[in-house]
């Protein structure tokens, strides 16, 4: 046992403090990322077409990446688009068309390769191996794969009988495939409805006795029974929460920015200040906005900070405060501008443009510490319906990139001006985005990444 | 104070937005008019629902229910959601003061099966003065209920009285786990203090045939209309059907969570800093050199309690990690540790703090829990920013973390069942390690001291807690130091 005692050194960008090491071979002890899986994971699709599968997929590649864990999707259905150029029928699905079985087979195994590389060489965390598996056989080739690569698998199996549903589903996503482009309507649904009967001639759904040792969740009619099976680790209990949370039920999150506050008009970041006359201009507006909505039973969401509060105090309805939507912490940087930041703090000014997601202010926070501050936030508005958030720059950009599926280097630059609303409704895989600007003035207070390096930077104004 | 699922109220707009005060002991802004609070404002509370919960436990003696009750109680009253379970259990022994053997359960004694029915209906009425009367925002209703016939009784009580209903059932074949709860806490149990070891174990196990004819599983199809989670194997396998809202998804999500593996977590302080000796709270500061000295000893200690599979958990400020530095092992660093944040007062001694801030320093006195620093944290939001850390250590076995004084006093307020006012007056002193090991129905703790000297940082409520007292009474219960 060593009993020298360690130097620590603080990392100045995120300000974590790690042990001085003279020696380049020793390895840090202390890991400041959450470890939330020692081992790869494997998650695995099960289901008949047109069950939501890829909507899972993509859902939940979108969280585990927000949260910071590297995720991908492997749709085996675009590794067969790239196969097979032409979709021609459902032919192709028959259970007894051999050729097209070795094609399927093939690009299954081609998927398989390509999560060992993201794995490997990516430095990827999770992977969604979405295809319909429908069958033990598949099931246990991606599990001997996942065996002898050291890589966990946990099944998610989406499982309906609700012809309303399917259908909805077809509407909204199968009739703008690729495979159905030169297709009118009618025959596309016929098309489709006919693959599905392929598929379920060999559908073996995960059983109860004989799969009880794998790991898996089964999601039975959009989520009004969940049925779990050994979950193996804090990943696999983080995704059933998330899968348990989601809904479908069509709905509008409202994203904005308090008013314009004191601060913001004199170009003083943070703080806790009231709004501005044009600020309550905007609150105004806002309120005059929202009734024109007619939002059915809309939850309104603020932060702790008096200019949150001041808008919404605007709506005459009722709101609730969170303390995790707070702007970010700036710490010692608090109530300054940012030309008494380049005066007073040039190197972190400086770090704080090299990598903006992961920068932490000293005694603040980062948009990486944010992040995982908000967790709470979008799991509640996951669960939610109709929601109008009024929050902050920083935070408005951390759940817009949730939402929009930006990545860590986007996020701290997505524009969220002063007096707009962002309206968001779920559509198909994704997120449909419409900007409302309530035409009142505003100062702007985005600061697009500076083109000169830190070396070369000469104070200016920014 | 109440907020949640359901239409939103509509206030006439008033032409004005109305002023906004801060509240001084808890920081939030909340209308005024004429400098005096307005209606109350809805501030994100846990529970989101209209509707207080009822939770109602389904299953065979020896199933784990009365474990999962008072665990998930604890667990619910911790996050702030007012909980508290009634054992019909309970009920029958103060009604039937002597417990003589199993035929008191058996299903065709008609006298016992009167008196059994009564006690549910007097725990029921209490579990409605409870939710309706007191405030309370979620009962545990800990019984076998393992008649449909009994549960749609319950059912219907609940809907009279407004409150949602949830069932925890849970089941289990295992006899090796049956064996073992009835070895925890059945031989321990007031029915069998006159009993020796084998004669309470075959009574009980004779108790259990009483229920195992009449009962009726929680059915996919005839229940499924029903909120429920199916806990099967003591977690192996879980079915859930129709959560309503937010408080039965945490419900959930909790359940889901916890184990019965035996193991030991482990919960100290850094080392001693410069920061303590010299009186100052928060910071960021180094060990001092009995810190260190701390540190090294802890390395002994852990090494010697010889643990497999420790994991060991800091948080991101300088003195934690020193300290865990000095244990050789690898460790993870965790923000959500940091220790409170005491904003305004950062690097204060408490004697500055009543110089520059006296009533704040009267407001922390009046209500420790809730006192929010200026641009600071209360303990309330402490224990908010601190779930994720209880829910990662009901998922872990060995634990080793190594925090901070406030931080220590919420984690230990959980194991230990610590109401909030009790809380932030936990005694957690330097160079301590408290090894916690779950224990029957709950948590045995040790107190270790690793023999090195530290300053004492525990501050006792001083009797003088108005806004005007004199700096003598505000510093009365100050300890000493350089």
């Amino acid at each position: 046992m060593s009993h020298k005692q360690t130097k620590l050194t603080q990392n100045p960008l995120q300000k974590i403090w790690v042990p001085w090491m003279s020696s380049k071979l020793s390895r840090r002890r202390g890991s400041s990322v959450p470890q939330f899986t020692n081992s790869p994971t494997m998650i695995v699709m099960v289901g008949l077409p047109a069950r939501g599968k890829t909507y899972i997929s993509k859902k939940l590649t979108r969280y585990l990446n927000w949260i910071g864990v590297p995720t991908k999707v492997f749709n085996v259905g675009q590794y067969r688009r790239d196969a097979v150029r032409t979709y021609k029928n459902f032919e192709f699905f028959r259970p007894d068309n051999e050729e097209a079985m070795k094609i399927r087979k093939a690009c299954a195994r081609s998927a398989l390769s390509d999560v060992g590389t993201y794995f490997m060489l990516e430095h990827g965390q999770a992977a969604v191996f979405d295809a319909t598996n429908t069958t033990r056989e598949r099931r246990e080739i991606i599990l001997s794969y996942a065996k002898d690569n050291g890589y966990k698998v946990f099944f998610i199996e989406s499982i309906c009988d609700d012809p309303e549903i399917i259908a909805e589903n077809i509407k909204q996503v199968k009739l703008s495939s690729p495979d159905y482009i030169d297709c009118d309507k009618e025959e596309a649904v016929a098309d489709f409805l006919k693959r599905i009967e392929c598929y379920k001639v060999t559908y073996v759904p995960l059983d109860d006795d004989k799969d009880s040792h794998l790991s898996y969740i089964k999601i039975f009619n959009v989520g009004s029974r969940y049925l779990v099976n050994r979950v193996q680790d804090h990943i696999q209990s983080r995704i059933v929460y998330y899968l348990m949370n989601i809904h479908v039920t069509p709905r509008t999150i409202y994203l904005c920015r308090h008013g314009e506050s004191e601060l913001n008009l004199v170009g003083r970041i943070g703080g806790d200040s009231g709004l501005s006359p044009r600020g309550s201009q905007f609150a105004g507006a806002l309120g005059k906005y929202i009734k024109s909505q007619s939002i059915p039973d809309l939850k309104v969401w603020t932060s702790h900070m008096k200019r949150t509060i001041q808008t919404a105090e605007a709506l005459g309805v009722a709101y609730e405060q969170w303390k995790a939507l707070n702007e970010i912490d700036a710490g010692v940087c608090e109530d300054l501008t940012y030309e008494e930041i380049q005066a007073n703090y040039p190197e972190e000014f400086a770090l704080r443009d090299q990598d903006k997601y992961r920068y932490r202010y000293p005694k603040g926070e980062s948009y990486e510490d944010l992040v995982q501050r908000l967790e709470p936030v979008i799991m509640e508005l996951e669960r939610q319906e109709n929601v109008l958030v009024v929050c902050h720059q920083a935070v408005m950009r951390c759940l817009l990139a949730y939402f929009l599926d930006k990545s860590a280097e986007e996020l701290p630059y997505l524009k969220c001006p002063l007096h707009t609303v962002l309206k968001l409704t779920p559509v198909a895989y994704g997120c449909k985005v419409e900007s409302v600007s309530l035409n009142i003035e505003a100062v702007n207070t985005h600061r697009d990444r500076p083109a000169v390096s830190a070396c070369d930077r000469v104070a200016e104004s920014s | 104070m109440n907020s949640g699922e359901g239409c939103s109220e509509e206030i006439p707009l008033p032409s004005s937005p109305r002023e906004l005060t801060q509240n001084p002991l808890k920081k939030i802004w909340i209308p005024c008019k004429n400098g005096l609070p307005e209606k109350h404002i809805f501030q994100r509370k846990v529970c989101m629902t209209n509707c207080p919960t009822l939770i109602v436990t389904v299953g065979l003696p020896a199933r784990g229910k009365t474990y999962i009750s008072k665990k998930l109680t604890r667990y619910l009253n911790w996050i702030g959601v007012p909980t508290k379970e009634f054992n019909v259990g309970q009920y029958r022994r103060e009604c039937v003061k002597i417990y003589k053997s199993f035929e008191f359960f058996s299903p065709d004694n008609e006298e016992g099966l009167k008196i059994r029915k009564q006690c549910a209906s007097a725990a029921l009425n209490d579990v409605r003065q409870y939710l309706t009367d007191e405030g309370g925002q979620v009962a545990v209703f800990d019984a076998t209920n393992t008649t449909r016939e009994r549960r749609d009784t319950i059912t219907r009580f609940a809907e009279q009285n407004g409150f949602k209903v949830f069932f925890v059932e849970s089941v289990c074949e295992d006899p090796a786990v049956i064996n073992e709860n009835i070895v925890q806490v059945k031989l321990g149990s007031p029915d069998y203090t006159h009993c020796n070891t084998d004669e309470a174990v075959e009574d009980f196990m004779k108790r259990i045939k009483c229920y195992e004819n009449s009962y009726q599983t929680l059915d996919e199809v005839l229940d499924r209309d029903l909120s429920y989670i199916k806990i099967i194997d003591v977690g192996r396998r879980y079915l859930v059907n129709r959560v309503q809202d937010h408080i039965q998804s945490r419900i959930v999500y909790y359940l889901m969570n916890i184990h019965i593996t035996p193991r030991s977590i482990y919960l100290c302080r850094h080392g001693e800093s410069d920061m303590n000796v010299k009186g100052r709270i928060g910071g960021d500061s180094g060990l001092s050199l009995r810190g260190k000295d701390f540190a090294r000893r802890l390395g002994q200690f852990i090494q010697k309690q010889d643990i497999s599979d420790l994991k060991v958990w800091t948080s991101q400020m300088k003195r934690t990690i020193q300290t865990a530095e000095g244990l050789n092992v690898p460790y993870e660093q965790w923000k959500a540790l940091n220790e409170i944040d005491a904003g305004v007062c950062e690097e204060m001694m408490y004697e500055e703090i009543q110089d520059h801030h006296p009533l704040e320093f009267a407001l922390r006195d009046q209500d420790k829990y809730r006192y929010r620093y200026p641009k600071g944290e209360s303990y309330e939001d402490l224990v908010q920013r601190l779930e994720p850390v209880i829910m990662e250590l009901e998922r872990q076995e060995n634990v080793l973390v190594i925090c901070h004084q406030a931080v220590m006093r919420c984690l230990l307020a959980y194991f230990l069942d610590k109401s909030a006012e009790e809380l932030p007056y936990l005694k957690c002193p330097l160079h301590t390690v408290l090894k916690l090991t779950p224990v029957a129905y709950g948590c045995k703790v040790e107190s270790i001291f690793l023999n090195v000297d530290a300053v004492n940082t525990h501050r006792d409520r001083p009797e003088n807690v108005n806004v005007h007292r004199t700096t003598e009474d505000a510093l009365q219960t100050v300890p000493p130091h350089l």
